[in-house]
């Protein structure tokens, strides 16, 4: 049961830190960020080409890679989704495509002497080695840390949305874009910073939890899919909602996976999801309407 | 000359405003220009089973597949407002339905590709409804994640084959079914959903996508009207699914591949949303070119997303459109 609990506990920290930069682009740019999952695995691949390929040390293979990543994110917006801003199809349709470039990008081989990231040899060694009995379930290090970092990236984030000014302009945004844009504040800069963050997040997500096992290209599926129900069990745009959610899924997926086995994971998942949007429509905190309001 | 000095000016070609009322039927130049242009796709199509070497032969009948698919994503794209990332989905009920029917229960493939069809539609509307209910991103997002959750519950649950699949299905009787089946399944569904747009029905539908509160307001259930869509399309993907198990006698995971999701909005993107006619063109150009590419693998997904990205950045109207607008205008410079 200890294990149920403490397991459960460490899975919905990391479903909190898969999804939190998706529900953030997406509270504040309306865009849905396709991109994600790529960013991810990105991040996760670059890191240990960094410190395998051009032994850097690993601190300054995670800086190196967030940077990038956040880069990425700027980029994103910059030169693709700007010109596509207010038409929905084409957004949707721009980020996915976006998202599978760097996905299938990274497989691609014998391109400039680039090897291409396939096979199960990729992986980031944990920080700290080791186990530790937490009330009696051997816990190792590296899952303690994920739910630190998770603790302490909620914690940071709700500051950072409640007492800068930055953050405080992307909750402006997210709220009401029309006063928000009277109050001065800039939403094409807005959403720039957004997608930047939240790259940055998707990074940081995959740094935590990648040592954990190895790195492939579908893990990128994997997280986005993953972040993709968190989201829209919680009600897309609510950051409240996307952890209430995280916590529902990852507790939902443990029970089951302690009573039934491992293989029914996703058809929890897809249950929770079908479940949610049939009782809610718009998710446990959402405030998605039925019908466009009009003026 | 500067850009400020001059501008384009567009008329409409004389024969077109001529050959616009019921007189054209008159004169055979006007019926022509009327004609060409369909007659050369129809013909087209038709012809090419019967010049091309074995190997195209197949190319075609991929083609065909992406064209029906790209309709079914155009259709819902367009006209309704739904974007749907999971045309996947739709190829692999269709396909397992079709294989299931043929494996377990021994029905010939006449029979197994309308029933697939009818069955696969069924099951993806009613897992597609709960997210029909709302607006906005949700339909994307959902039909997104469904491909890739069936694949892991096949696999979890080892159902219908699990990774292997199941082979030695029955395969369509020669080349001539193969390539008619799909040659003339493209043409009816492109002839057949440009009347239905034209219709009532396809009115209301361009009415949901485009004010809501307006058809809610006649006294018209958004959310029944969506659902009729949702499965007018899946109709569309599942048929070139339960086509597709039988083309190959084999169905598995891959059935719920990436390609199936990306190909037909990269081909609509590139024909021109709306159309109908130009993701036919598009999954036309793009097939072989993807076949021209087999031997870089996985290159081919990233130049499709290639593609989509530059034709919607740079060219959002798409061929078709283009091509229509030279057809029936002229254009030239004018100083203002």
């Amino acid at each position: 049961m200890e294990t149920v609990l403490i397991y459960g506990l460490i899975n919905s920290v990391t479903f909190v830190l898969m999804s939190i930069g998706f529900s953030l682009v997406y509270g504040v740019s309306r865009v849905p960020n396709f991109a994600h999952g790529s960013i991810y695995v990105l991040v996760g691949f670059l890191t240990w080409s960094c410190v395998n390929d051009f032994k850097i040390n690993y601190g300054l293979a995670v800086l190196i890679s967030l940077a990038v990543a956040s880069v990425v994110g700027l980029a994103l917006y910059r030169l693709v989704l700007i010109r596509l801003r207010g038409m929905p199809t084409s957004e949707i349709i721009a980020s996915f495509a976006c998202g599978l470039i760097i996905l299938e990008g990274l497989r691609l081989q014998g391109i400039g002497g680039f090897k291409g990231f396939i096979g199960p040899n990729y992986f980031l060694s944990p920080i700290f080695d080791g186990k530790i009995q937490v009330l009696g379930v051997f816990v190792d290090y590296q899952r303690l840390i994920v739910v630190g970092a998770g603790v302490v990236l909620v914690a940071a984030m709700w500051l950072f949305t409640h007492y800068t000014k930055i953050g405080l302009s992307l909750r402006a945004i997210a709220q009401d874009e029309q006063a928000a844009l009277m109050l001065g504040i800039n939403s094409d800069r807005a959403a720039m910073i957004s997608l930047a963050i939240g790259s940055a997040l998707a990074g940081l997500a995959a740094v935590i939890i990648l040592p954990l096992g190895n790195i492939t290209v579908e893990v990128g599926y994997h997280v986005l899919i993953y972040a993709l129900a968190v989201c829209i069990i919680g009600g897309l745009g609510s950051w409240t909602g996307t952890v209430l959610a995280s916590f529902l899924v990852g507790f939902a997926v443990k029970v089951s996976t302690f009573f039934f086995g491992a293989l029914w994971e996703s058809v929890v998942l897809v249950g929770t999801i079908i479940l949610v949007l049939l009782l809610k429509p718009s998710g446990l905190l959402g405030k998605q309407k039925e019908l466009e309001e009009r003026v | 000359m500067s850009a400020q000095d001059r501008r384009k000016k567009r008329l409409d070609r004389s024969i077109k405003v001529r050959s616009e009322g019921l007189y054209s039927l008159s004169s055979w130049r006007e019926m022509a220009y009327l004609l060409a242009p369909r007659l050369i796709l129809i013909g087209g199509l038709l012809l090419m089973p019967l010049v091309l070497d074995l190997y195209w032969q197949k190319v075609l009948c991929a083609a065909g597949i992406f064209a029906v698919l790209a309709l079914g994503f155009d259709f819902l794209a367009a006209y309704v407002g739904l974007v749907c990332l999971g045309g996947a989905m739709f190829i692999g009920f269709g396909g397992y339905a079709a294989g299931l029917l043929n494996a377990y229960f021994a029905l010939p493939p006449v029979l197994t590709i309308p029933l697939a069809a009818v069955i696969g539609a069924c099951l993806s509307t009613v897992v597609l409804m709960p997210c029909l209910r709302l607006r906005g991103v949700y339909f994307a997002i959902v039909t997104f994640m469904l491909p890739l959750f069936t694949t892991h519950i096949i696999i979890a649950l080892g159902l219908f084959g699990s990774t292997e699949g199941i082979t030695g299905l029955d395969i369509l009787p020669n080349q001539f079914w193969e390539q008619y089946v799909i040659v003339i399944g493209v043409l009816a569904l492109l002839f057949g959903l440009r009347r239905l747009v034209n219709e009532d029905l396809g009115l209301i539908m361009m009415g949901i996508k485009d004010n809501d509160q307006a058809v809610l307001a006649s006294g018209i259930s958004i959310f029944r009207y969506r659902v009729l869509a949702v499965f007018i399309a899946a109709l569309i993907g599942c048929f070139a699914g339960a086509y597709q198990a039988h083309l190959y006698g084999w169905l598995g995971l891959s059935l719920f591949a990436m390609d199936f999701s990306i190909l037909p909005i990269a081909a609509t993107v590139m024909g021109g949303m709306g159309t109908l006619s130009g993701p036919v063109v598009g999954a036309l150009i793009l097939t072989p070119l993807s076949e021209a590419l087999r031997g870089f693998g996985q290159l081919r997904v990233v130049l499709y997303c290639f593609i989509l990205l530059l034709f919607i950045l740079y060219k959002p109207e798409g061929l078709m459109n283009y091509l229509e607008r030279k057809y029936h205008q002229f254009e030239r410079w004018e100083k203002v």
